[in-house]
């Protein structure tokens, strides 16, 4: 699949020491640096208001930053950039119903092809290609709120893929998905060759999916490398309020029955 | 509120209905809009003591529902459980107006009563109307009708979302309604204390909701407009179909048929 035919560049994501506090005073970002490059595939990890919502909603100029630049490619995010930021980030919610607000698949899917202005035949194709990509094009006729979580989620992703964006950004991806439905879309997050961010507490989907993690304190980046290291050193879970991966962790049961 | 859920919002299974396959289905969805708006229009157009000449208009609804293969008694109770409305509107009639103008037997009967039942079958066949339509063309197609016929977008846009939103909304209002219920151990009924914050709660879930779907879309290059790949194809069934109700609302409207069959057989009688 080609996701445009942009150089190299496009694809970086780069913050540099950025600050957020919102309105009511809440600290969200207290100096935030990264750069990720082409293809990588990073997650999120964090406790509760770590920073990882208010992070994601930075990475496509919904927030912006108090202090501290943000890079998608080649274009800071700012408010004359934010066309060309957001045809190049795809962002998935956490809570599909948000993201599907279209009165049928169909037409939720077409809805971001249709405001790039692309041609009437290329959008069924992008349309039809998007569905299929996540095994979802027979639910095309039906309206969203029908679906069950799952096929919402799949649909969601859908909308984002037929826009053809660079990056794809994920909050929560697994979080309302049965054990099924989540194996399915980690194996479908596989075969994606974008640069993808995943904001998550899944660390088992992280182990799976990203090579490389970012773990954030109180709106700060408090280790940033190899998921499979950072995911030995329990005292950084820890402090994050974040346990091993189940994988990583000895199992109970078995232990007990090997022991026998 | 379980019940209320259950009733008035199951309005998901008319898209059910309107995904049928008999040819009022496949229609346009323009041609039903403007039938439908005719019958309304013929049907309300009528006097305020008209009882019998309304009868030849049940004809439109039994037909529909004949020919769409929609199931009559689920639309019958639908109407049934909006009728209170039209009950309260009808009902100070007989007080209202006492003139007896029929006598039946040796009972003599008010204007006032005759008005209501008037009232009743006119809201009868008016809101089986337009339930029809959505049965037989989908909510969303409706609106497509609409906006293709020239109401303003920003209006059928609202529609639209309105009608997404729904459910979401009255989930959330069922949630929080069973949450309330589960901790509240001696009054079934909200108090009004609750029943205020409740309501504001959910209009602030609304507005945080609001925000998301808003942003969601500016996500996906949302610049003020909606734009739809659907298009419309009238055919000339659609016109004929509308044509052949236009001239017998008109002839239902002019002629009072039940009148002039009972003079008619009157007549042989005699």
């Amino acid at each position: 699949m080609g996701y445009g035919v942009f150089g190299m560049s496009h694809h970086i994501v780069e913050a540099s020491d950025l600050y957020y506090t919102y309105p009511d005073g809440t600290m969200g970002l207290n100096g935030i640096s990264f750069r990720i490059t082409h293809g990588e595939s990073v997650a999120l990890v964090g406790e509760n208001g770590a920073g990882k919502s208010t992070l994601l909603l930075h990475l496509n100029g919904y927030l912006s930053a108090a202090q501290g630049t943000i890079r998608i490619g080649d274009y800071p995010v700012a408010k004359k950039n934010l066309d060309s930021v957001r045809r190049c980030v795809g962002m998935v919610f956490q809570n599909s119903d948000d993201q599907l607000f279209m009165p049928t698949v169909f037409d939720d899917v077409a809805f971001g092809p249709l405001n790039l202005g692309l041609e009437k035949q290329d959008i069924e194709q992008k349309v039809v290609q998007a569905l299929e990509t996540v095994n979802a094009l027979h639910l095309k006729h039906r309206p969203p709120y029908r679906l069950s979580q799952g096929e919402k989620k799949s649909v969601a992703i859908a909308t984002v893929l037929a826009m053809s964006p660079d990056i794809l950004v994920m909050d929560e991806p697994t979080s309302s998905l049965d054990p099924t439905s989540r194996k399915r879309l980690i194996g479908l997050l596989k075969t994606f060759k974008h640069t993808k961010i995943i904001a998550t507490h899944d660390l088992d989907l992280a182990m799976d999916v990203c090579e490389r993690t970012i773990v954030l304190h109180q709106g700060k980046v408090t280790a940033d490398g190899p998921t499979m290291e950072l995911f030995q050193d329990e005292n950084l879970l820890h402090q994050s309020s974040l346990e091993k991966p189940l994988r990583m962790q000895q199992c109970p049961v078995c232990a007990a029955a090997k022991k026998r | 509120m379980n019940n209320i859920g259950k009733n008035y919002f199951d309005i998901g299974y008319m898209d059910t209905l309107a995904q049928g396959d008999s040819w009022l289905h496949q229609l346009d969805p323009r041609a039903k809009l403007i039938t439908t708006l005719l019958f309304i229009i013929a049907v309300v157009s009528f006097g305020k003591y008209t009882i019998w000449a309304f009868i030849p208009f049940f004809l439109y609804p039994v037909f529909l529902i004949a020919a769409g293969g929609l199931p009559g008694g689920y639309l019958f109770k639908k109407v049934l459980l909006v009728s209170p409305f039209a009950i309260l509107l009808g009902i100070f009639n007989p007080l209202i107006d006492r003139e007896i103008i029929l006598h039946i037997g040796t009972i003599g009967i008010s204007g006032g009563w005759i008005s209501f039942l008037s009232v009743l079958i006119r809201f009868v066949l008016t809101v089986i109307g337009a339930l029809l339509l959505v049965a037989l063309t989908g909510f969303n197609s409706v609106c497509e009708a609409l906006r293709k016929l020239g109401v303003p977008k920003p209006f059928v846009i609202q529609l639209m979302f309105f009608y997404r939103y729904l459910f979401v909304l009255t989930d959330e209002a069922q949630r929080m309604e069973r949450a309330r219920a589960l901790r509240s151990f001696h009054s079934g009924f909200m108090k009004y204390r609750t029943f205020v914050s409740v309501i504001g709660y959910l209009l602030l879930r609304t507005l945080d909701r609001a925000e998301r779907i808003y942003y969601a879309m500016c996500c996906r290059g949302f610049d003020g407009q909606i734009h739809r790949l659907t298009s419309l194809k009238s055919r000339s069934r659609d016109f004929s179909f509308i044509s052949v109700w236009l001239i017998l609302f008109i002839v239902f409207r002019i002629y009072n048929i039940p009148e002039a069959l009972g003079a008619w057989v009157m007549g042989c009688l005699g």
